[in-house]
């Protein structure tokens, strides 16, 4: 078929130059010393103005961390990482309090504006409020939402803390929580992901600098969307950040994240951890749309993304919901997982992952059924093209007492070109007669017929294979927010664009 | 600390063993070599375990915990124990050939009157043939497995059976596995069948035990060939004592225009795990696996399948059916791998496990790894317990409990037991389902 080569030329074109994140901000930024040790570990502690339980913990995750080995089962393929030739930790230089708009770093004003975040929006990432412009068109009505912007290593601002603190929801930087509410913390940190979970994980445990903590008190349905936004910037540095989201009893919460890089010929490592609690009758929602850098259409350069995500539905009723939509990363490992410990607890997973170049994503998640009655829902699309590998790792598992237990998946690969490879590793375990289990796979290519079908109804071919995708993905689409969603369909029509000829 | 050990114990154990199964099999250096180097690849993991990921849901070390030592040479006791034993083993309307405590026994076998264009010898007489084409192909299964490794390294006997192009085989041939050792031991054993070009041919293996035989471990494997434009029917009863372990490992190519159609059921041993690779070598070829596992008690039994779509244009189905009563536990992983040529590939798997207890356990892995675009895979799996309503109908319809169940149950079943094309062994098939159930009530 001469269209699928073709497609696959086009593809290639496209996928380098369409990485719109890929400039560098010069800023000037403070270093910790490059490698890590012990040194290292404290020295980010004390950067953070730690208590020193704090630095226990993660020196003793440091600790841990020596003993242990890379994991190499996840189908991906890469150089050994030097871990001694990195930053793990790298901040913006501290600058004065910001009381006007005029008084943004230019350069900081610049990157925003170049991540396609509007002007009203910079305002309130950099800490100020901007009064509303007099002769200025009113702006389309949107729904507020609360930033975190994470700058490599810190947190550079958050948003929105004042009128959150209304009702009582903490947000803010996880390092600003560890020294004002150090009780939730000790509390809930490592509770969900223990420091020795992984090797990347407890990497993370020992040198992370920044990252999101939320509270969310009994009973309370948080008043806005909260959102973090991850950015690269620094060469040679690694980003580590850690999450932490708590949901009280008969809370509400739903928590974006979105993330991007510059384009560079090295490989960056970001290994976060993110925790969800749910309590009794709470309900977390939590939303990704990952764009790191994917390197250039040799393989060259890009983010390696070691992620381990993991919901705890710990009270009766309570709900975990992840939606990720991953088109960036050179390399992507991660499984956000649900622990369904709670009777009638539900865990949700949807994603897409788009793979292009010679991106590598092995992504999937675990839904682990524990109480009476928790029932989960999976739905999975990978969509390969040029010479990327796209894996969904997934399992599903019931322990003998999780009677009742119901679980739904649905992982399907869309392959685009002949050089590229779809794969699906589900693990389905069933510990008990109660428990219901059905799964479903499918790999295709576009249909020939279903195309010739719009088209002849007077569709472009562009017009048509959008359509196919847009269906494809429709599923996942539909539980990111509003804002989201549409960022998600613009993404989605990057990877794709131009791919039949 | 103790896995090491245990390790070790087991390896000074088989090194006894491998000299005492290297007088059994009398063959020149070359095959010795072969021997030697798969003790050592076994060796380096010993029995394997959860941590190996082909064995996550069926760890030796636990089930199995050490090789039994190798069984003696069948004895006239033995093989009056044996011959007692066919009476209810053989199939009537079939060729017989038997091996008894992994040896080769011509007296219990009917080999006289052969068709024309069917050659069958035993292991032994194959490799003492010197033939180099024919040891190549006896050993070309996979040692990086460590129990095929194993079994390459012990095995004593088993039967060649190969078939001339152009031969059509009307009476299906019939290998029947039997333990009947006084005292506890293993068995390896490694047949072939050679199927040449428009052949058709239908081979049934059995594994049953004889009474008053100790525990035993039956560690068995076959190499099928076939050839362009033949079919292979294969069905494989696995109905070793409630003691017993059965580690089955089987390589299967196709030419072109091949037919491949496999049918498995599990109802005996302790321990049992099937483990093939069907491999894709001619364009047009169509495979059809299909499986049963019918577990009570505190059995384990694993289907593991590799389906290798190498060569555009071909299709493979497979069907798989768990049926887990107490707390036995029933593994099915399942691996369809579509490499890069072979477009227009059309593969479907699917499997279901009921579980009818709350201590019984479905594992199912079935895995998909795609690397062309222009083909058509799925798979499927489910897992969960009878469903309520339909026994609700069934029971307002004034049929008892326990009954309604065996009809579901049976219905379940029927669709994997439906493709067998030989109606004779689909009645058989059939009709041991039925007891599985009779029993059960």
């Amino acid at each position: 078929m001469p269209a699928v080569q073709e497609t696959v030329d086009r593809v290639r074109r496209i996928d380098v130059d369409q990485y719109r994140y890929g400039f560098e901000t010069v800023i000037e930024s403070e270093k910790a010393p490059k490698g890590l040790s012990e040194d290292t570990v404290r020295f980010i502690s004390a950067k953070k103005n730690e208590p020193a339980w704090m630095l226990e913990w993660r020196l003793e995750a440091y600790r841990r961390w020596l003993t242990m080995t890379e994991p190499t089962w996840a189908r991906v393929d890469y150089p050994r990482i030097d871990y001694q030739d990195l930053y793990y930790y790298s901040a913006p230089k501290p600058k004065k309090q910001l009381s006007s708009i005029d008084e943004i770093d230019p350069e900081i004003l610049k990157t925003y504006e170049k991540l396609g975040i509007p002007l009203r929006e910079v305002a309130v990432l950099e800490g100020v409020v901007k009064p509303q412009a007099e002769g200025e068109e009113a702006a389309p009505a949107r729904s507020k939402i609360a930033v975190d912007a994470v700058f490599d290593s810190v947190s550079v601002a958050t948003t929105f803390k004042e009128e959150l603190k209304k009702a009582g929801v903490i947000f803010m930087p996880i390092s600003e929580a560890i020294r004002e509410h150090p009780e939730l913390v000790q509390k809930y940190l490592g509770s969900v992901v223990p420091t020795s979970d992984n090797y990347f994980a407890t990497l993370n445990s020992a040198v992370f600098s920044d990252g999101s903590f939320v509270y969310v008190p009994p009973g309370v349905r948080c008043p806005m969307e909260l959102s973090t936004y991850f950015r690269i910037n620094e060469r040679n540095t690694g980003q580590f950040e850690r999450t932490l989201i708590i949901a009280d009893k008969g809370s509400y919460v739903s928590y974006l994240e979105g993330c991007t890089a510059p384009q560079r010929d090295e490989n960056q490592l970001h290994a976060a951890v993110v925790e969800l609690v749910a309590h009794d009758d709470a309900e977390i929602k939590y939303s990704t749309v990952q764009n790191w850098y994917p390197g250039n259409s040799e393989g060259v350069g890009g983010i390696y993304n070691f992620v381990t995500k993991r919901g705890d539905c710990r009270g009766v009723n309570s709900k975990i919901s992840w939606t990720q939509v991953e088109t960036g990363s050179a390399i992507t490992w991660k499984y956000p997982s649900c622990i369904l410990r709670g009777d009638n607890s539900r865990g949700e997973f949807y994603s897409i992952a788009i793979s292009n170049g010679y991106q590598q994503v092995d992504s999937g998640t675990k839904m682990i059924h524990l109480g009476k009655n928790t029932t989960s829902r999976i739905i999975s699309k990978g969509i390969a093209a040029g010479k990327s590998q796209n894996t969904y790792r997934g399992l599903v598992t019931a322990h003998r007492k999780a009677t009742g237990a119901r679980n739904y998946t649905a992982c399907d690969s869309l392959l685009i070109g002949d050089k590229c490879g779809a794969h699906t590793v589900p693990y389905v375990e069933a510990k008990n007669s109660s428990a219901t289990f059905e799964h479903e796979a499918t790999t295709s290519k576009i249909s020939e017929d279903v195309l010739f079908y719009c088209i002849q109804r007077g569709l472009s071919q562009e017009e048509a294979v959008g359509l196919v995708v847009n269906g494809f993905v429709k599923d996942v689409l539909q539980q990111l927010p509003m804002e989201f969603a549409v960022e998600a369909q613009k993404l989605i029509s990057i990877s794709l664009e131009g791919s039949v000829g | 600390m103790n896995v090491a050990l245990a390790k070790t114990d087991t390896g000074s154990a088989l090194e006894a063993a491998l000299a005492a199964a290297r007088e059994r099999l009398p063959a020149g250096g070359k095959v010795a070599d072969i021997r030697r180097q798969a003790l050592d690849a076994y060796e380096r993991t010993g029995l394997p375990h959860r941590r190996i990921e082909d064995w996550k849901y069926t760890d030796l070390r636990v089930l199995m915990r050490e090789v039994l030592p190798l069984a003696a040479a069948p004895d006239a006791a033995v093989l009056k124990r044996a011959e007692a034993a066919l009476k209810t083993a053989a199939i009537e309307g079939t060729r017989r050939l038997v091996l008894v405590d992994g040896a080769f026994a011509p007296g219990l076998s009917e080999t006289n009157g052969l068709e024309k264009g069917v050659s069958i010898r035993s292991l032994r007489e194959a490799l003492d043939g010197g033939d180099g084409a024919l040891q190549a192909q006896l050993f070309s299964l996979d040692t990086s497995n460590p129990m095929v490794a194993l079994n390459s390294a012990m095995l004593t006997d088993g039967v060649v059976i190969e078939i001339a192009d152009g031969t059509v085989l009307s009476r299906p041939l019939h290998v029947v596995h039997i333990a009947a050792g006084a005292a506890a031991s293993s068995m390896f054993t490694r047949s072939l069948l050679r199927l040449g070009k428009n052949a058709s041919a239908t081979l049934v293996e059995s594994y049953v035990a004889a009474d008053g035989t100790r525990t035993y471990q039956a560690h068995d494997s076959l190499v099928i060939a076939i050839g362009d434009h033949s079919r292979l029917d294969h069905v494989r009863l696995v109905e070793d004592a409630a003691d017993a372990v059965n580690i089955s490992s089987s390589a299967v190519t196709l030419g072109a225009h091949a037919h491949f159609n496999i049918f498995g059921m599990a109802s005996g041993a302790a321990v049992s795990r099937y483990q093939a690779t069907i491999a894709f070598a001619g364009e047009g070829s169509r495979v059809e696996t299909n499986g049963v596992n019918l577990l009570r008690g505190r059995q384990h039994a694993d289907t593991t399948l590799l389906m290798d779509h190498a060569v555009p244009n071909c299709a493979s189905r497979e069907v798989f059916r768990a049926v887990i009563d107490d707390s036995a536990h029933s593994v099915f992983q399942g691996r369809i791998i579509v490499r890069p040529d072979a477009q227009k590939t059309d593969a479907k798997m699917m499997t279901r496990a009921l579980l009818l207890s709350d201590d019984a356990e479905a594992d199912n892995k079935p895995e998909l790894e795609i690397f062309a675009d222009d083909v058509t895979c799925g798979h499927g799996a489910t897992s969960g317990a009878l469903d309520e309503s339909l026994l609700f109908y069934l029971r307002a319809r004034g049929l008892p409990e326990k009954d309604a169940q065996a009809l579901l149950i049976q219905a379940f079943v029927g669709e994997a037991i439906e493709s067998i094309a030989n109606d004779a062994l689909r009645d058989l098939a059939e009709a041991t389902a039925g007891r599985w159930l009779r029993a059960r009530a």
